[in-house]
């Protein structure tokens, strides 16, 4: 309620027509958007002392922290403002969070990648920084004082000489009046005196988490909004042939039935088209689609089916494919003969299913679209609906709420693009809400890969030769209808950068093209590359008798830089020199994780088994030891899950140790039930019921984080620890069932 | 016209009898902390109470709620924080958090119905609502938490 009141107090109601939606809408948004101000600005656009874009301060004192980037649950809305109250020395408990709108000015607002602490660690670091030296600026000039004699504490400039002390809200006017300092200028704090930097903070939004209050995007609400709820085309590429809407138009509450024109290929971020059911209630929408008779023209996908595709993707990844790592000659060593061991590993696509279905609002009045949307990527946002309106960018305001997860879903905005084409159709504001079984069945699905590894063993079990070739629809698919090969960005991901030195290593790539939409997924690529490579380490471990994490570390050799300078690498998109391959990193995680997870030396009943995985993505190295009992049904518990985790500094502990702990349930998810199939084009799976995920009894018991401490810059925590988990967990049912598991997920496999 | 109470409010409801109540609390009353997670009862994310009992709101119709006290996470405690909620903030359960009230809600019932659960307690009572984020080791030890506070 104090929103509200804040709101009027500040005069942003004047002059506005429908007041009534907006004192609502300040009422759902107390913090987030803010409908009611100029459109493009925030509190700390209007603060009183406002040096760049993530930062204003009032006379009363209060810091506004611009948070740019959006809350899906990895904390990135609180760690990024924490960066900068640290630098400024704030009082975190006097500062605001401002969600931005889509707005290039933030720079990079997409957030997936697991790039968010690492992307704007220092630029957050420079909006606090300068923030502190107008404040000491202003200080010294009124009290007539050198700057470099004045320090601060807490939210006080002090000059210590003269026992003198103002406070941030006191100087904000002053240091308004002042010049921006350069960035060459500032001074940073010491380590020795960050006060949140590594320490973190809970969840900005904790309590509000907690009271049912947080807002997110499906409890974006406007007075006078209708809702709707869209029948897609059940293949991709699919046209609408005839509909009868008769039946639906007579279900109580639903108003009208409006076609959504089918998407220009290639797919892209558009609407898939179809038919959208408006209705003054999201039920009456659902019921009113139930009722709607439509013949489909399914177009050249209806020809897909998962079970052919398959067998495609797996011939494909047995013939030799396109190089994209070379190191030695790889078939001068295999002709020289050794013991060979060949072996094919298989991860179907996968779904999202994050928490919160897809919906989005939008309200499109006087050649301006704004929009209320949990998104990862609110630029993406303008870009697709100023294409679809045919509007300007800057017509399009994009306020995010909070993320009912996201996991690489909600980086894909076609939802969103539904509800401001449906508003600029109905002149009215539209709420469009998809169903659990629409967000199923038209993912962005997580790439289906074969995979087929080969190596030549001597005795000691080093491999003289070692072959890698995975075959996967890109995503780029999504971009450009004829793309099949991966794009170095994605082959990057647990294939090019295969840390082991071997002599002769080679790295494939083959065709395969795509018949639905592929998208980000937590993780990625590395998903099945990993598998592939770690279970593989571990059969070879195996065949050749040794202990499987001496085995690794005996692949990995030496500490030293892996050398990729002739191959397109392109270390999810960082410096090489700053985040190199650093084997010596991975190597201590892995030592680590042995030695905290027991490894060899933990007592464990029948068929119940560890099993290791290590793995750098996202510029973070993480080592992985899960624990697995099976029963004689062959259903599998997991006990206890020890993870290490190199992530260089980390801004927010225990915020990092939560993503580690979910990735173990995310990735059980991954290896018990996680399967998308089609049938003549059309997805299988629809609801929970088929498309499992894993639930308390099912999820490991517990799961230890171990942080290392590293002064590296910071790297990635919301997507790395899937993929060590995932092989980690096969490689443990290897141990405790003498099982391989080289095809996901477990229904596939007979563990008993 | 069908008559019942939400969080001790008489309301007077005269639409669809096979509407869900989710939809009447979220749309119409615009409480939106229960939340739509698949409609058909199998994740949790709308869980209320129904007379002191968790029921799955996507999926009970209104027509079946006559004179029914329902309780949501806006209503949960009348003063404050309730035990859940505390220990949910002292344990620092949510990732997203889009799953949590319908986790509180299940969990608020189960330690009505059972003090001092145990693990399998808690497995039984707890697994019919999916966090996706998979805070479940976390939700775990905030039950224990507010079932010793509340002891």
């Amino acid at each position: 309620m104090s929103a509200i009141e804040n709101v009027s107090r500040r005069g942003f109601l004047t002059g506005l027509v429908a007041v009534g939606g907006l004192v609502l809408a300040a009422r759902f948004y107390p913090e987030i958007a803010g409908h009611e101000r100029a459109p493009g600005s925030n509190q700390a656009d209007l603060a009183k002392l406002h040096p760049n874009v993530f930062l204003g301060i009032n006379p009363d004192g209060t810091v506004y922290i611009v948070a740019h980037r959006s809350e899906m649950g990895t904390t990135s809305r609180t760690s990024l403002p924490l960066v900068v109250a640290d630098e400024l020395d704030a009082d975190w408990k006097l500062v605001k969070i401002d969600q931005a709108i889509g707005d290039a000015k933030y720079g990079s607002q997409n957030t997936d990648g697991s790039q968010s602490i690492r992307g704007f660690y220092d630029v957050m670091r420079v909006a606090g920084a300068t923030g502190r030296l107008m404040l000491i600026q202003a200080a010294a000039r009124q009290w007539g004082v050198d700057p470099a004699e004045c320090t601060t504490e807490m939210h006080v400039v002090v000059h210590a000489a003269t026992n003198r002390r103002l406070g941030y809200g006191e100087l904000a006017t002053a240091a308004s009046k002042l010049p921006v300092p350069a960035k060459e200028v500032l001074k940073f704090k010491p380590k020795s005196e960050w006060r949140y930097v590594g320490k973190g903070s809970p969840s900005y939004d904790l309590e509000a988490l907690c009271t049912g209050k947080a807002v997110f995007g499906m409890d974006a609400q406007l007075d006078g909004m209708l809702y709707a709820s869209i029948e897609h085309p059940p293949v991709l590429g699919g046209k609408v042939k005839s509909v009868d809407s008769q039946e639906a138009l007579k279900v109580a509450g639903v108003r009208q039935i409006v076609p959504i024109d089918p998407y220009q290929p290639p797919p892209a971020f558009q609407p898939l088209g179809g038919v959208a059911v408006i209705a003054d209630n999201t039920w009456a929408a659902f019921q009113g689609r139930k009722k709607l008779k439509i013949d489909w023209d399914n177009g050249a996908n209806e020809s897909y089916d998962s079970e052919a595709y398959k067998k495609e993707l797996q011939e494909t990844a047995r013939k030799p494919a396109k190089v994209v790592r070379d190191e030695g000659d790889v078939d001068a060593a295999f002709a020289k003969g050794g013991k060979i061991i060949e072996a094919d590993y298989y991860v179907p696509l996968l779904a999202h299913a994050s928490m919160e279905p897809m919906v989005a609002l939008a309200e499109f009045k006087d050649g301006r679209a704004t929009l209320w949307a949990p998104t990862q990527n609110p630029q993406a946002v303008q870009d697709i609906v100023s294409k679809e309106l045919g509007i300007a960018k800057e017509n399009v305001i994009c306020h995010v709420t909070l993320l009912g997860g996201g996991f690489g879903r909600k980086s894909k905005p076609d939802y969103v693009a539904e509800a401001a084409v449906l508003s600029k159709k109905l002149n009215k504001p539209v709420k469009v809400v998809w169903t659990r079984e629409d967000d199923i069945k038209f993912d962005y699905y997580n790439a289906v890969a074969a995979m087929h590894l080969k190596a030549a063993v001597s005795d000691k079990g080093i491999p003289s030769a070692w072959l890698q070739r995975s075959v996967f629809p890109p995503i780029t698919s999504i971009f450009d209808v004829n793309a099949v090969y991966g794009d170095p960005g994605h082959l990057q991901q647990g294939w090019t950068d295969i840390p082991y030195d071997l002599p002769n290593l080679r790295v494939e790539n083959g065709p395969a093209k795509a018949h639905v939409r592929i998208g980000w997924l937590r993780s990625v690529a590395n998903i099945y590359h990993a598998f592939a490579v770690q279970c593989f380490t571990d059969e070879l471990a195996h065949a050749s008798g040794r202990d499987p994490v001496d085995y690794q570390f005996g692949l990995i050799g030496k500490p030293r830089i892996v050398d990729l300078k002739n191959t397109n690498y392109p270390n999810y998109g960082a410096p090489y020199d700053l985040y190199p391959i650093d084997t010596a990193r991975l190597i201590r995680v892995m030592q680590m994780a042995a030695d905290k997870g027991g490894w060899g030396k933990r007592k464990l009943g029948k068929r119940a088994g560890l099993g290791f995985a290590a793995h750098r993505s996202f510029l973070t190295y993480v080592a992985t030891v899960v624990e697995v009992e099976v029963d004689d049904q062959g259903e599998i518990k997991i006990p206890r899950v020890d993870t290490v985790v190199d992530a260089g500094l980390v801004v927010n502990p225990e915020a990092t140790r939560a993503q580690f702990q979910g990735a173990a349930v995310f990735g059980t998810s991954v290896v018990k039930t996680g399967e998308i199939t089609a049938t003549k084009g059309a997805i299988d799976q629809s609801n929970f019921q088929d498309y499992p995920v894993a639930r308390m009894s099912e999820a490991p018991y517990q799961t230890n984080v171990y942080l290392v401490e590293s002064d590296a810059p910071p790297a990635g925590v919301g997507e790395p620890g899937v993929p060590p988990f995932v092989a980690a967990l096969c490689n443990a049912i290897f141990a405790a069932t003498g099982k391989r598991i080289r095809e996901l997920p477990l229904s596939k496999n007979q563990l008993v | 016209m069908i008559q019942l109470k939400v969080n001790g409010i008489q309301r007077n409801f005269d639409g669809d009898p096979q509407m869900p109540i989710l939809w009447y609390l979220r749309d119409e009353l615009r409480l939106t902390g229960t939340k739509f997670g698949c409609g058909v009862a199998l994740c949790g994310a709308c869980t209320a109470h129904k007379n002191g009992e968790a029921i799955r709101s996507c999926v009970t119709s209104m027509g079946t709620l006559a004179g029914a006290e329902i309780t949501t996470i806006e209503g949960l405690s009348e003063n404050g924080l309730h035990p859940v909620q505390k220990a949910w903030i002292q344990v620092n359960v949510p990732q997203c958090g889009y799953c949590q009230p319908g986790q509180m809600m299940q969990a608020a019932a189960l330690l009505k119905s059972k003090k001092n659960p145990s693990d399998a307690d808690i497995d039984d009572a707890m697994s019919g609502n999916i966090c996706r984020c998979g805070t479940y080791q976390r939700i775990r030890a905030a039950i224990r938490a507010a079932a010793e506070a509340q002891t």
